[in-house]
């Protein structure tokens, strides 16, 4: 996993609550072998004019210009500004693929889905809640231009007036993100100990290592 | 190296005796214990895996995470994968026809050739659906941790083993790491005591479980199945118990060690082979008991003669009545919510409140699953179905063997041409309509008695009518074309 440890960039707004996990990625995209490859088709229904089937050309689709990621003055952004409850519905981890294989890596809203929520930490996706009012006040600033600050080190948000804006998160996600670390590399932390388990059950057990699996001929 | 933020307990595993023979234990706490390699001052465990099963719609992409992050699964031998949900039951010589189920297939083929992980491939004659081939391969063995990204692994269970199903996310951390990163569920103890009467399968008193404690009974637990009822059952009625322990709420369903047990396993391809080891196993895995005053958070006492043969009327397995009942009125059911789900259910079934069970007739008939497809549930089927034939208003009746064993046994047996005869199409193993991934499925408003698990909106197909009964139970409406109570056949 990338590490987070602080970032200025863009920020696309999308003024609206109760995001569901269908929105960001529609369940015909569910069907693929891969967590990568989700971004072209992010938001699909809202970007596109047409139905989007797995594995089209994105780049041949009529747009929806109003659709906020699609205004050129925020191609590139990085972070999203959103309304309450984002994230909601299906448990899909396919929701944090998209988006941070489109290129989002900070997620402000007032709220989130539980499921979802951890799902983005999984995924080095990090993502804020802040207070209904903070947020909106970070809607009615946002614009072409507009960039905020987001230090996962100290927790705070600066805005481009030089405010600060502190967030929370809890310690060990927060020591996950900034390492880089996902669950995998802390369990292989204790790498040690599952070789000495290793050792110490084929000793006791020994049958549940007479087969090796994968010597079977195919 | 960064130092962790929170403490680790690396001595928290009880390796020794003393400790184990002190206090009194569940069969769940030894499995667990046994398994602990260390405890987090949050409570979190990492859990050693001694088998992990893998299939090709929940896989892939934790491969790819392998990949994409350089790593190496930590133990190749511990694995072991097989297609079984997208594949035909048909000319499977012919290949799949849909891209995206064919894609799925292939992939596995590809990752499990990279890796070198030891595959049932589509075409392998020891193909068949996971939870039906762990067992038959000996791949699953007593005192083991089983895993698989798929909520039905709780079926071995039946074997003394704590199986549990995995998110994708998991399955990349078990090939990586051997472990999993898991919090302890309480101890959950369902008795049940006596002797079923003749026609009452495991199925039946499975379901009788669900109706009674629902299909949140068992949530936060694991469930232990005891009494003379489950002592019993074969070892294939042990594994249809277990496998429905998560429609009762439950991640994991457990059966103690016993003779039964150990008959069924001894060799077994993947079994201890040797006559010392074997002996060194069977050793161990008599203890795999609950101690005799263990402590349950929760105890369920159900009356094995009470049971009668099941039939769910409704869109979650724990809307079930007896075939001898008559479909129940929401009016009657005081708690609102459950009665709001039950007007929703009866009108996605098109059944009303006070009608007989008998009267239910059907259009389609599935036979298999990993609840009911193993050889005991085909003879159960081929018994009720000899010299005889389905009825009119059957358009359709399958008969899906769990595996490729399973298949040539009931051929060997002659349980094929009893099928045949009688109307029904006799298929390849795999899933097949229990979820139809595949061609098999029913139509909107088709109406069908199935062997599998899940009677859910949209389960067998758009639209499509599910009533879960047993092997028995669904050769008898093939014949008569409504529901009839096998018990007076
Ligand atoms: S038979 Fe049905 S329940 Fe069992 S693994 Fe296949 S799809 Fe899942």
């Amino acid at each position: 996993m990338k590490p987070f440890r602080r970032i200025t960039a863009r920020v696309a707004p999308l003024r609206r609550a109760n995001v569901d996990t269908d929105a960001i990625i529609p369940k015909q995209f569910l069907k693929s072998i891969r967590r990568t490859g989700f971004g072209p088709y992010l938001f699909d229904e809202w970007r596109y004019l047409n139905r989007g089937e797995p594995d089209m050309d994105c780049a041949s689709r009529p747009l929806n210009r109003d659709f906020v990621l699609n205004q050129p003055c925020y191609h590139g952004a990085q972070i999203l500004l959103a309304g309450e409850n984002f994230g909601c519905g299906s448990s899909r981890e396919h929701a944090p693929w998209a988006l941070s294989d489109y290129g989002f890596r900070v997620i402000i809203a007032p709220s989130f889905a539980d499921i979802f929520y951890a799902n983005c930490l999984k995924n080095g996706l990090l993502p804020i809640a802040l207070d209904n009012a903070q947020v909106s006040a970070l809607f009615n600033q946002v614009g072409p231009g507009y960039r905020l600050e987001v230090d996962l080190e100290t927790q705070t948000i600066t805005t481009p007036y030089g405010e600060k804006i502190p967030f929370a998160l809890d310690a060990s996600r927060k020591f996950r993100l900034l390492n880089g670390l996902d669950d995998i590399d802390l369990t292989l932390r204790q790498a040690d100990a599952i070789s000495a388990y290793e050792r110490r059950r084929a000793q006791d057990a020994p049958w549940l290592f007479q087969h090796e699996l994968s010597d079977f001929p195919r | 190296m960064i130092s962790l933020p929170f403490p680790i307990d690396l001595n928290a595993a009880t390796s020794g005796f003393p400790v184990a023979a002190m206090s009194p234990k569940t069969l769940y706490d030894k499995l667990w214990d046994e398994h602990l390699i260390s405890r987090a001052a949050d409570g979190s465990c990492l859990l050693y895996i001694d088998r992990h099963l893998l299939h090709e719609v929940t896989s892939p992409q934790a491969f790819e995470g392998l990949r994409l992050a350089g790593r190496k699964p930590w133990r190749v031998a511990a694995n072991l994968a097989v297609a079984d949900h997208n594949v035909p039951t048909t000319e499977r010589f012919r290949g799949i026809d849909d891209p995206v189920s064919r894609l799925q297939v292939e992939t596995l083929d590809r990752n499990c050739a990279e890796f070198g992980i030891k595959e049932f491939a589509m075409s392998d004659p020891q193909q068949g659906i996971v939870h039906v081939i762990g067992p038959e391969q000996g791949a699953t063995l007593p005192g083991m941790t089983v895993v698989c990204g798929d909520s039905h692994t709780s079926t071995h269970g039946a074997f003394g083993a704590l199986a549990f199903g995995i998110g994708t996310s998991e399955v990349e951390h078990v090939l990586a790491t051997q472990c999993l990163v898991q919090r302890k569920a309480g101890n959950m103890l369902i008795k049940v005591e006596g002797d079923v009467g003749r026609g009452v399968t495991a199925k039946d008193i499975v379901l009788a479980i669900i109706g009674r404690i629902g299909t949140a009974g068992g949530t936060g637990h694991t469930i232990e199945f005891a009494g003379s009822a489950i002592r019993a059952l074969s070892m294939e009625g042990r594994m249809t118990v277990c496998n429905m322990a998560i429609e009762a709420g439950a991640r994991a369903g457990l059966i103690a060690v016993d003779e039964t047990t150990l008959a069924y396993v001894k060799g077994r391809p993947f079994a201890p082979q040797g006559e010392q080891l074997w002996e060194q196993a069977v050793a161990a895995w008599k203890q795999l008991v609950s101690d005799e005053d263990a402590v349950f958070d929760k105890v369920v006492a159900i009356d094995a003669s009470s049971i009668k043969p099941q039939v769910t009327w409704g869109t979650s397995p724990e809307m079930v009545v007896a075939v001898d009942a008559v479909v129940p009125d929401p009016a009657d059911e005081a708690d609102v919510v459950k009665r709001e789900g039950a007007k929703r259910a009866l009108q996605y079934m098109d059944v009303h409140p006070g009608t007989p069970i008998t009267r239910i007739y059907l259009d389609k008939i599935f036979i298999g699953s990993c609840t009911n497809s193993r050889i005991e549930d085909l003879r159960d089927a081929a018994a009720i179905v000899r010299g005889k034939t389905l009825a009119k208003n059957i358009k359709q009746a399958l008969v899906v063997p769990g595996s490729g064993p399973v298949k040539r046994q009931a051929e060997q047996e002659g349980l094929d041409q009893v099928f045949i005869e009688a109307g029904f199409e006799w298929r390849e193993p795999g899933c097949s309509m229990c979820l139809a991934m595949n061609a098999d499925r029913l139509e909107a408003g088709e109406r069908c008695a199935s062997t599998s698990n899940r009677n859910f909106e949209g389960r067998q197909g758009y639209g499509g009518r599910t009533h879960l009964v047993s092997p028995a139970m669904a050769a008898a409406a093939a014949i008569h074309g409504h529901f009839v109570d096998v018990r007076s056949i």
